[in-house]
């Protein structure tokens, strides 16, 4: 599958196209397929999100992970801070990006 | 401390009114990112994997209290309560929102600091030795000619838009603690006959075409030190590559010239520019100067210190080092604890810095490219109550220089060109050689890691240095030995074949069993390493 993400203009936070908006969340990410550059080019346009770009990821039962290591870090955050990432109560979380 | 005058805060306020601008019509929408990103880069922004990043430039590493506790209050009040200290001497902020960024600026600017010249390919933040003013043994303070250059370098017009970024170190004594030779311009500060000068080493650099640089002059006369530094810079930017990024260095230069010719066009270009006459005149250097008289030292302090408590003698044997004024010491905070993240410091932890500075230091705090404090100017009889609070603010970890003392790039946790982490590699070593006594018996050893090959890590300058690097998606480390930073400049060689996360560190500790297998009397590891060759730890790295 294939995922649109970059950077949030205002806060840079990573964000994931939705299908129909943005979000911080990767497991709300949606499968662009064939539409991605198409879906780019018009988020370029928008202006709302930093440096689009598609990448490649793997649908699991817990939503989509992103094929290489630097997106997945992008998606959860700095696996040295676990308090810092998105999911600050979950200890195990940085295996999801290893 | 050098103080601004009306030109430097005017420069700094104009600078942050002119961004505040540019912020607001990009949130606005009226710029796209392509036209502001080389706006925002000038000022220090960059957009890292997680958020936006602000480096602030520290000016040779040199700060007061006041402007430490607003290091503090910006990690505080728009970041997530911490820094990071950089190996040039700068603080950077991991998680700054785009429209406080105006507001950061603003806070900078009231306490004599800003965020130019951190990016973009201009002359860099100046960087010098953490111990300038305080070292037994140096010839004279250098930072009054790294302030100069900072004073030239703002804003040059010709200099604005080289081919690449542009690193200047100015030490003045025969240790070499600013890693001088691995800059694009690295001057040391020399007498002869008497006289002041400087010596010119250029061309310089780590990232991925490591070079050492070679002396180019060895004595320009100290009156002519700013014009020798301008046909330096001149001659680069008329020749310098703009075709290629990789070869765009003045390292590259100097290296497709040589040493010998581009010094020949150097001294052409020196002859026509003293007659320019942009050497500042005497009075200008002496009102520079006179910001880093030496603070009213007390006299007929004891030398001697109580060193009943075990753990604050490791401290004092480790962290402290000696001035060049009776009484008195330089104290090293290392922002290694075990287990910790190299060169990060809470608010907290940085308030409290600031808070000693002012107490015990005579107001003054560095930072030094190897991702430490220090407080230059300590009373040897305050030195118990230093470390008391250094302790109680976890910032007391003797391991200055020991193997857990490990220079880190944020890596592939924060950084947006890694390839691989390096923040846990250094965790683990450290945690392999937690032991203090482990470390001091393994002496002197400094370990470098670099999350990719631009080695703003200093991996080829490591005594054991690494360098993470994607290998089809996957994380691997390769091992580098025998670099130097110091004035026994050197570039670490690799190995062989890398390993992954935790063979990386057993390889390491190989690498030190070994050592300590081959070590005769005194021996640094470095010391060991370039008698005995590279072959014997190779052998033992790989069997």
């Amino acid at each position: 599958m294939k995922l649109l993400t970059g950077n949030d203009l205002a806060s840079g936070a990573v964000t994931w196209w939705t299908g129909d908006g943005w979000s911080i969340h990767v497991e709300d990410a949606a499968d662009v397929g064939e539409h991605g550059e198409a879906i780019l080019t018009a988020e370029e346009g928008a202006r709302r999100v930093n440096a689009p770009y598609l990448i490649d990821a793997v649908a699991t039962p817990d939503g989509p992970r992103p094929a290489h290591i630097k997106d997945r870090i992008r998606a959860l955050g700095p696996t040295v801070r676990p308090d810092l990432t998105l999911k600050p109560a979950d200890p195990d979380a940085g295996s999801w990006v290893i | 401390m050098y103080k601004y005058d009306q030109y430097d805060q005017a420069i700094v306020d104009a600078r942050v009114a002119e961004f505040s601008d540019q912020v607001r019509r990009r949130l606005a929408g009226d710029i796209t990112e392509d036209q502001f990103k080389p706006l925002r880069l000038m000022n220090g922004l960059y957009l890292q994997l997680h958020a936006y990043m602000l480096r602030v430039a520290i000016p040779y590493g040199t700060l007061d209290s006041r402007q430490m506790r607003m290091l503090a209050h910006i990690a505080r009040t728009y970041d997530r309560d911490y820094g990071h200290f950089t190996t040039r001497q700068n603080i950077q902020y991991n998680w700054i929102k785009l429209e406080d960024a105006p507001a950061i600026l603003e806070d900078l600017a009231k306490v004599e600091m800003h965020a130019i010249q951190t990016s973009g390919n201009c002359i860099r933040n100046i960087s010098s030795d953490q111990y300038a003013g305080a070292a037994a043994d140096e010839i004279t303070d250098p930072r009054p000619w790294a302030e100069l250059l900072r004073q030239w370098s703002t804003f040059h017009p010709e200099f604005s838009y080289l081919p690449r970024k542009f690193k200047i170190a100015v030490i003045a004594a025969d240790e070499d603690r600013a890693a001088m030779r691995l800059h694009d311009i690295g001057i040391q500060i020399v007498t002869r006959d008497g006289q002041l000068g400087a010596a010119f080493y250029v061309g310089g650099g780590m990232g991925r075409t490591p070079m050492v640089a070679p002396l180019i002059k060895d004595f320009v006369p100290i009156a002519d030190y700013l014009s020798y530094a301008e046909a330096c810079l001149r001659v680069y930017n008329r020749y310098g590559r703009r075709d290629n990024i990789y070869k765009a260095r003045i390292k590259i230069l100097i290296h497709e010239l040589g040493a010998e010719e581009y010094a020949r066009q150097v001294e052409a270009e020196f002859a026509h520019v003293k007659s320019l006459g942009i050497d500042p005149p005497a009075a200008e250097l002496d009102r520079i100067a006179a910001f880093f008289a030496p603070p009213a030292f007390e006299t007929g302090l004891p030398d001697s210190v109580d060193r009943t408590d075990p753990d604050f003698a490791v401290w004092l044997d480790q962290n402290v080092k000696a001035h060049k004024q009776p009484g008195y010491a330089i104290v090293n905070i290392s922002l290694k604890p075990v287990g910790g993240i190299p060169g990060d410091a809470s608010s907290a932890q940085i308030d409290v810095m600031a808070d000693l500075a002012e107490r015990y230091s005579f107001d003054e705090l560095r930072v030094t490219h190897a991702q430490n404090i220090v407080l230059p100017h300590v009373a040897k009889r305050d030195l118990y109550a230093v470390w008391q609070a250094l302790t109680d603010a976890d910032l007391a970890a003797a391991n200055l220089d020991l193997i857990s003392d490990i220079i880190a790039c944020p890596g592939l946790d924060y950084c947006s060109l890694a390839n691989a982490r390096s923040i846990p590699v250094a965790q683990k070593i450290a945690q392999r050689f937690a032991d203090v006594e482990r470390q001091r018996t393994l002496g002197e050893l400094k370990l470098k890691i670099s999350g990719c090959i631009n080695a703003c890590g200093h991996h080829h300058a490591g005594h054991i240095g690494i360098l993470g690097v994607d290998r089809k998606g996957t994380e691997n480390y390769q091992l580098l030995l025998g670099g130097s930073g110091a004035e026994d400049t050197s570039l670490g060689k690799i190995t062989g074949p890398g390993f992954d996360e935790d063979g990386i560190v057993d390889a390491v500790e190989r690498v030190t069993d070994k050592y300590l297998e081959l070590r005769e009397g005194g021996e640094r590891f470095l010391d060991t390493y370039r008698r005995v060759g590279f072959d014997p730890f190779k052998e033992a790295i790989y069997g």
